[in-house]
């Protein structure tokens, strides 16, 4: 396919990997621990898994899988609010699939769905949407979540449900944004990332300028990357040149589609419809200021939040979960008691293993193929 | 969630709506283009343009000549490793000067 096979060529691979182990090489001397790179997105996460780059690569670098996977970091209490939605009768439930299997306190999406629940898989916020014109005595809710990668797909579907008069929907509004979010991350104590690879797709919303200061601020570098593996290879690539010549930059391997100033209308559609909470909670990370949003005034017809109560308890992890440090790349899968034995996809305790974008189901999919000579290093 | 692929807009639905129909690998839909669209101009002046598709919005013009400038950076990459290689395995001693015997 155009633009992606391009991107998969395995000689080209073999040449940068080639070139990878030769800076780690020099950069190896003298080092004790190993270089480790975030990737912040979890499409990455899932990229790096199934081409299985991590067993490509020099034992001195490691991926940390980052926070960036958004069904992954949705807190209990919000699914519990979801599917207290879900099972009103008069609802129709649209989610995206990564959705329906995340465990909230009492059930997930799909054990609702399995009593009775209609709860539907769609594609497209605009599914969602023409779902609602076509059953016009129902209620449909389509549950919005991501981060600024699908925040404007959801605003813009609210505008067009405005403009076409449609008044049986409404979006659960769950959206997170990435810059506090990384921000909260960097000022983590003890944080041992080295550098970052950048999400691609929220960047071609946001465009590369709001990360500055990551690189001026705590001196990191990071290099928005494509997903295809040649992609992904070759900002690892750019990471460690300017980890090894000294410099903390922001890079754009991906400016086939990232735009530095990113795309206005996208913005634009954001910032119409959509406002800052004061503060948002994160599984395993805790509540962090100003990452999430949620509708304006001006459109609080279509808040779901709003047109039906929801509980809103907040419920707490299960204790013996890890998930946080999990998310935070301090621990890896294999190092939660729970991986593989009470946690496992089939039934899974943390959302972490249950997206495909997850690191504890990729983990646990592809066999953690370096965990035993690596189980130190985490 | 996250991921997106390249599709390549064939034809536009409504010009009002600004939906168009885009082709991933063979399959069809229609797609909302608001965000790729040039305030101003007809749609159709998107049509054969390749796009990033995400969850049924088109969001970003997918740039041919950046797409080939990151490529042959790639490319690049390989050539000088390619050099390298020649320059390790392929190199001949040069003979040494052959020894003239001091002038008495
Ligand atoms: S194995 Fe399960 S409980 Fe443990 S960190 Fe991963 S998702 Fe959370």
């Amino acid at each position: 396919m155009r633009f992606v096979d391009e991107f998969r060529d395995p000689a080209l691979a073999r040449v940068v990997i080639r070139e990878i182990e030769t800076i780690a090489a020099r950069m190896e001397r003298g080092r004790e621990r190993p270089f480790a790179v975030m990737e912040v997105c979890g499409g990455h996460t899932h990229a790096i898994f199934r081409y299985g780059l991590e067993g490509l690569l020099p034992d001195i670098i490691e991926f940390v899988h980052g926070p960036g996977c958004p069904v992954c970091v949705l807190p209990m209490g919000r699914v519990d609010d979801c599917v207290s939605i879900a099972e009103r009768p008069e609802v129709i439930f649209a989610t995206f699939g990564d959705a329906i299997r995340v465990p909230g306190s009492r059930k997930s999406l799909l054990t609702a769905k399995a009593e009775g629940a209609d709860i539907r898989t769609v594609y497209s916020p605009l599914d969602a949407l023409a779902l609602a014109c076509r059953n016009p005595d129902r209620e449909v809710v389509f549950f919005g979540l991501g981060f600024e990668t699908t925040m404007p797909s959801t605003a813009l579907t609210i505008r067009r449900a405005a403009r076409e008069g449609v008044g049986n929907f409404s979006i659960f509004c769950n959206h997170i944004t990435i810059i506090p979010t990384l921000r909260a991350l960097l000022e983590t104590q003890d944080l041992g990332i080295d550098g970052f690879i950048g999400p691609g797709h929220v960047s071609m919303v946001i465009g590369t300028e709001p990360y500055r200061f990551i690189a001026e601020e705590f001196g990191k570098p990071m290099v928005v990357s494509g997903f295809e593996p040649l992609d992904l290879l070759q900002s690892l690539l750019m990471v460690l040149r300017q980890l090894e010549s000294g410099v903390a930059k922001i890079e754009n391997q991906y400016a086939r589609v990232v735009p530095d100033t990113g795309n206005r209308a996208a913005m634009e559609a954001v910032a119409e419809v959509y406002e800052p909470r004061e503060t948002f909670e994160w599984r395993g990370l805790g509540s962090i200021a100003h990452s999430g949003v949620r509708l304006r005034e001006r459109y609080a017809r279509f808040d779901a939040e709003r047109r039906f109560a929801v509980p809103e308890i907040s419920v707490g992890d299960p204790a013996s979960c890890r998930c946080g440090e999990v998310l935070t790349g301090k621990l890896k899968p294999w190092g939660c008691p729970m991986f593989g034995t009470a946690c496992t996809p089939e039934t899974p305790l943390g959302a972490l293993m249950v997206s495909s974008e997850g690191s504890c189901a990729a983990y646990y999919q592809y066999g953690g193929v370096r965990q035993p000579q690596f189980e130190g290093a985490a | 969630m996250c991921l997106g692929i390249p599709g390549r807009i064939v034809a536009i639905v409504d010009e009002d709506a600004m939906l168009a129909t885009v082709d991933v690998s063979g399959v069809r839909r229609a797609v909302d283009v608001v965000c790729v669209a040039t305030p101003g101009r007809p749609l159709a002046d998107l049509v054969g343009a390749w796009v990033l598709v995400h969850v049924g919005f088109a969001m970003s013009l997918i740039d041919e000549e950046e797409a080939a400038a990151t490529l042959r950076v790639l490319a690049e990459i390989g050539e000088a490793e390619a050099e390298l290689e020649a320059i390790r395995t392929g190199s001949v001693e040069l003979p040494s000067p052959p020894v003239i015997p001091a002038a008495t």
